[in-house]
């Protein structure tokens, strides 16, 4: 069957750490980051890959549009 | 840095989903983290570049935390005064009647030291597009209480909460003006999930579109939340805005153009 696979890029400098992408990923794929970036900012991140669906949720709530989502059918 | 290197064969141009649109500059926005001014931008850009009117085009920044709206704007731009930001619209509209002019307001400048010029042009139907961002506080300027803050809300201008015996009931600028006869579309959105994105976008792709139409102005609200001001997490803010704002600023079309 086919399958939908999705991933996202985040820009990871221009991203503040709000957090409003994770409540809005349908799958729980992101999470805030150990690490912090260059402002002290805890970044998101793809903290569980395998599930992303690629419906750019997190993209179009990001205040700062610092996520870029790709997307492709994949035969499982 | 390794946890952004994903799955090589999905991350190619041909499989692009979403992407910040090229009408947003490369700067980062001066907005706190969480503020729904940034989705509010993001989605007036996107509308324009669907529009392909990236040359014909005029915005207007206000005084406010987006003031600097025209750093962030790949459009032509112009900074009102304080508060005069329809005005200014105006005379642009009716300088250049072909182009697609709209101003982008928060409550404190819309609400309180614009609300004549925001009424009067109302009014008056000039063919115009404003985009109206109520967080019922004056965020930029630390917190204070504007017009729109909500009874019992705190700010730091009404430390125990609005009371409304003495300082007045807040004011619902967009059924104000929805009253008016020269309002054409009168439309509250929010921000704060995608489903709501996706509305608030199509009402202001419609709000732009009526400019054509020469039938007045129309109004977009977009209810948002101050995190900073409210003094919550960006989350918490955006849950706050559902349990507090929504029940007093209802979301909605509230003036729509019969067929």
């Amino acid at each position: 069957m086919a399958k939908v696979k999705g991933a996202i890029v985040v820009d990871i400098e221009k991203c503040k750490g709000c957090e409003v992408c994770i409540p809005a990923c349908p799958t729980d794929v992101i999470l805030l980051a150990e690490d912090v970036n260059g402002k002290g900012y805890h970044y998101a991140y793809m903290a569980n890959p395998d599930a992303c669906t690629g419906c750019a949720n997190c993209a179009i709530v990001c205040p700062d549009g610092v996520i870029t989502v790709y997307r492709k059918k994949v035969n499982s | 840095m390794a946890e952004n290197i994903v799955n090589n064969d999905i991350i190619k141009e041909e499989n692009l989903v979403y992407k910040k649109t090229d009408l947003l500059t490369d700067k980062s926005l001066s907005y706190c983290p969480g503020c729904g001014h940034g989705t509010a931008h993001r989605l007036v850009m996107e509308v324009v570049e669907e529009l392909n009117a990236q040359d014909q085009t005029v915005g207007i920044a206000p005084v406010g935390c987006s003031v600097l709206a025209y750093e962030f704007m790949d459009i032509d731009m112009q900074q009102a005064a304080h508060g005069r930001a329809p005005a200014l619209a105006t005379a642009i509209k009716r300088l250049y009647p072909e182009k697609y002019v709209f101003t982008y307001q928060g409550d404190g400048d819309l609400a309180a030291i614009g609300t004549a010029e925001t009424i009067h042009a109302c009014n008056r139907g000039e063919n115009i597009t404003i985009i109206f961002v109520n967080n019922g506080i004056y965020g930029m300027t630390g917190g204070q209480m504007a017009p729109t803050t909500l009874p019992g809300m705190r700010s730091s201008t009404s430390p125990y909460g609005r009371e409304v015996e003495s300082m007045g009931a807040p004011m619902k600028m967009t059924e104000l003006v929805a009253q008016l006869p020269g309002t054409y579309f009168v439309t509250r959105q929010a921000v704060h999930t995608p489903s709501a994105v996706r509305k608030a976008k199509k009402a202001i792709k419609k709000a732009f579109e009526n400019q054509k139409l020469k039938k007045g102005l129309s109004f977009v609200e977009i209810v948002s939340n101050c995190n900073s001001g409210w003094k919550m997490t960006p989350v918490k803010s955006n849950e706050w805005m559902v349990d507090n704002m929504f029940p007093f600023y209802p979301i909605g079309d509230i003036k729509v153009p019969e067929e």
